[in-house]
């Protein structure tokens, strides 16, 4: 079996989530292995994680560089060449940095890319069997990968449970920097810009009726506005709500809009991507309406209803008026 | 500024509801509606616009068969000026890799400053753009929701990230762009626009054109191999509330009042 290496991602000295959570993605391809954590990066932030990092896994590769000060994918992608073994099966996580470094990774690895993994069945010789889903969760594969020339594999973030005894392993933290090579690139970070403020806070809402693509015109929003404003709620939405600029971008939730937290969140024709579940925290009670029985979101809400929200809405809000 | 646009033909999520097919091999293809992956829309109205601004002709490139030939034609509709199909049975069960190795030996005929991708297709895989500048060797951005031309040597880009920030960023031209959607308002295309492109004529190359080894791609060279389509046990999902709508609306305001969802 190959080495295993998780990449960990951090921000302002603090590993992501993900970092604990690829152990266990590693434990299913083989439950012997030992993992190796690798943190890029430039100066006190980059230490502090190598140490965290080295509580949770037995070895720590720390590649140091003021070119690694930002993670620029397109940099860390020559760093990761010039340091791991092109054979290595590499973890990433797949967020939009995972997405913007691993395909490339793997094609100057010369190994094979698997993105957005949901599950592992193991490896038989040098095959590693893995689930994913396709669009957009509605239906779930079997894949078999081949892993002799190694891997980069994106792991989607949140489905593997870190242990949470956490903290023992007294791992060892190995200096790298030495060998990441020439690391300029056709790429250059200049700045992060924000996101925008908006008129309401949904990060604060308490309860949200959230739209979503089952709105299917925009003058249909004001129906979901009604409805929010008789229960005393918010009104959120899905990313194609926002692209189509019928609500605001401070409105959508998900990996790449608001994280909330709300008591109640009802889904309005919303199909349950995992991009946009993943900006709903706090275990809240999730009501899903949705014309299609076998969408994905209900799986993962709490209370599902099989109907047009065009018509369910306004009448819900009929009654709870009439309350 | 010459500018590729990879586009692929997809079931139209937004007309389908996506389901395994009875033997597991696929998913039911049976009245599926495809269309052009919404991401690559979206890459080809902001082709269209660069090039309206600064000069030069898009091409929409796809590697398909013949069915895909509707789809060239509905983004030439958009503004797109060429057109074409990557066709030949040796490609059949290419993986992404596989994929993007057709696609960069089409980019290699042409004479392009920029290419452009979805930021992902209808399995999610999000790995074409990366994978065809990685064999190009030219630098890559993905996610990308701002393009603005510095000079003709290079981009400011801004990529989408985590919490709807954004990433600005400079690239060197030629260059590899993964777009996501957002970027613009992709244009509408009408009944007219498709009848005036319809009798265009969309070249259409094999491997032999592009000059690939039949084992450089398609199922032979496939790593990554799809076995089959399930439904997964999942836990036990949602409580379902069934009767008439009243019942149901009955049953929803008693829970909501339980869990704090109304005031
Ligand atoms: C990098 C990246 C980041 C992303 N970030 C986000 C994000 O932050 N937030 C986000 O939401 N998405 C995000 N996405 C997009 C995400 O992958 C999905 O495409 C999106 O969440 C789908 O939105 P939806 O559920 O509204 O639409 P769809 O998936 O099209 O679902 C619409 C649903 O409505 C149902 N429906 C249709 N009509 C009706 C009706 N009349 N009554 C009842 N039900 C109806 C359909 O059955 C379907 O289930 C991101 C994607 C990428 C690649
Ligand atoms: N068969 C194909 N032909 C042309 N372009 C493709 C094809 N498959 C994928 N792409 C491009 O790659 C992007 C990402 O797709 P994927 O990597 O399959 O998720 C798409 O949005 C297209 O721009």
């Amino acid at each position: 079996m190959a080495q295993l290496f998780a990449y960990i991602t951090y921000k302002d000295g603090v590993a992501d989530d993900s970092a604990l959570e690829l152990i266990e993605a590693a434990k299913k391809i083989d439950a012997g292995a030992d993992v190796t954590a690798v943190v890029t990066g430039s100066g006190g932030d980059l230490d502090t994680v190598c140490n965290e990092m080295a509580a949770s896994y037995k070895e720590v590769i720390k590649i140091d560089n003021e070119a690694l000060a930002y993670p620029n994918a397109e940099v860390v992608r020559k760093a990761l060449l010039n340091v791991l073994p092109a054979d290595g099966i590499i973890l990433i996580t797949h967020d939009t940095f995972g997405m913007d470094l691993s395909p490339g990774l793997s094609i100057k690895m010369g190994s094979t890319f698997v993105a957005d993994v949901v599950d592992f069945e193991g490896v038989d010789g040098s095959t590693l069997k893995i689930i994913r889903q396709e669009y957009g969760g509605q239906v779930t594969t079997h894949v078999n990968c081949d892993i002799s020339a190694g891997a980069v594999i994106n792991v989607r973030p949140g489905v593997f449970q870190p242990d949470e005894s956490k903290g023992a392993a007294g791992g060892s933290v190995t200096d790298k920097s030495g060998d990441a090579g020439d690391l300029t690139t056709g790429r250059r970070f200049l700045e992060i810009v924000e996101a925008e403020v908006g008129d309401v806070d949904i990060t604060k809402s308490e309860v949200l009726v959230s739209v979503g693509r089952g709105i299917e015109d925009e003058d249909n929003i004001e129906v979901a506005e009604e409805l929010a404003e008789a229960m005393g709620a918010d009104v959120s939405c899905s990313r194609p709500i926002v692209d189509q600029k019928w609500l605001e971008k401070s409105r959508q939730v998900g990996t790449s809009g608001q994280t909330v937290k709300p008591k109640v969140y009802m889904a309005m024709g919303i199909s349950g991507s995992f991009q946009h579940m993943g900006g709903i925290k706090g275990a809240p009670f999730i009501v899903a309406v949705n014309k299609n029985p076998k969408a994905p979101i209900f799986q993962l809400a709490d209370v599902g209803i099989v109907e047009d929200i065009l018509d369910f809405m306004p009448e819900l809000t009929e009654k709870i008026k009439g309350m | 500024m010459e500018i590729l646009v990879c586009v692929k033909r997809v079931p139209d999520n937004e007309e389908n509801e996506i389901e395994v097919s009875a033997d597991g091999s696929d998913i039911d293809r049976s009245d599926i509606v495809y269309s052009v992956n919404e991401w690559d829309n979206y890459a080809v109205e902001e082709a269209i616009q660069l090039v309206d601004e600064h000069g030069g002709s898009v091409t929409v490139v796809t590697v398909g068969d013949d069915e895909s030939d509707e789809i060239l034609r509905r983004e030439m509709a958009m503004g797109a000026n060429n057109g074409l199909l990557l066709k030949d049975d040796a490609f059949n069960g290419s993986d992404g890799k596989g994929i993007s190795t057709i696609l960069k030996s089409a980019a290699e005929k042409g004479n392009y400053d920029l290419i452009m991708t979805g930021a992902q297709a209808d399995d999610g895989a999000g790995q074409v753009g990366g994978m065809l500048a990685a064999l190009l060797d030219y630098p890559y951005a993905s996610l990308v929701n701002k393009v603005e031309v510095m000079d003709d040597k290079k981009l400011k880009v801004g990529r989408e990230i985590e919490g709807g920030n954004q990433e600005l960023n400079e690239i060197d031209l030629p260059c590899v762009l993964s777009i996501q959607t957002g970027i613009n308002e992709p244009r509408y295309v009408g009944i007219r626009g498709i009848r005036k492109v319809a009798s265009v004529d969309i070249p259409s190359m094999g491997a032999s054109d592009l000059g690939l080894a039949g084992d450089a791609v398609g199922d032979g060279a496939a790593k990554v191999k799809k076995v089959d389509y399930f439904v997964p046990e999942l836990g036990e999902g949602a409580e379902m509330l069934e009767g008439d709508t009243d019942e149901i609306i009955d049953k929803l305001i008693e829970l909501l009042k339980a869990k704090g969802g109304l005031k």
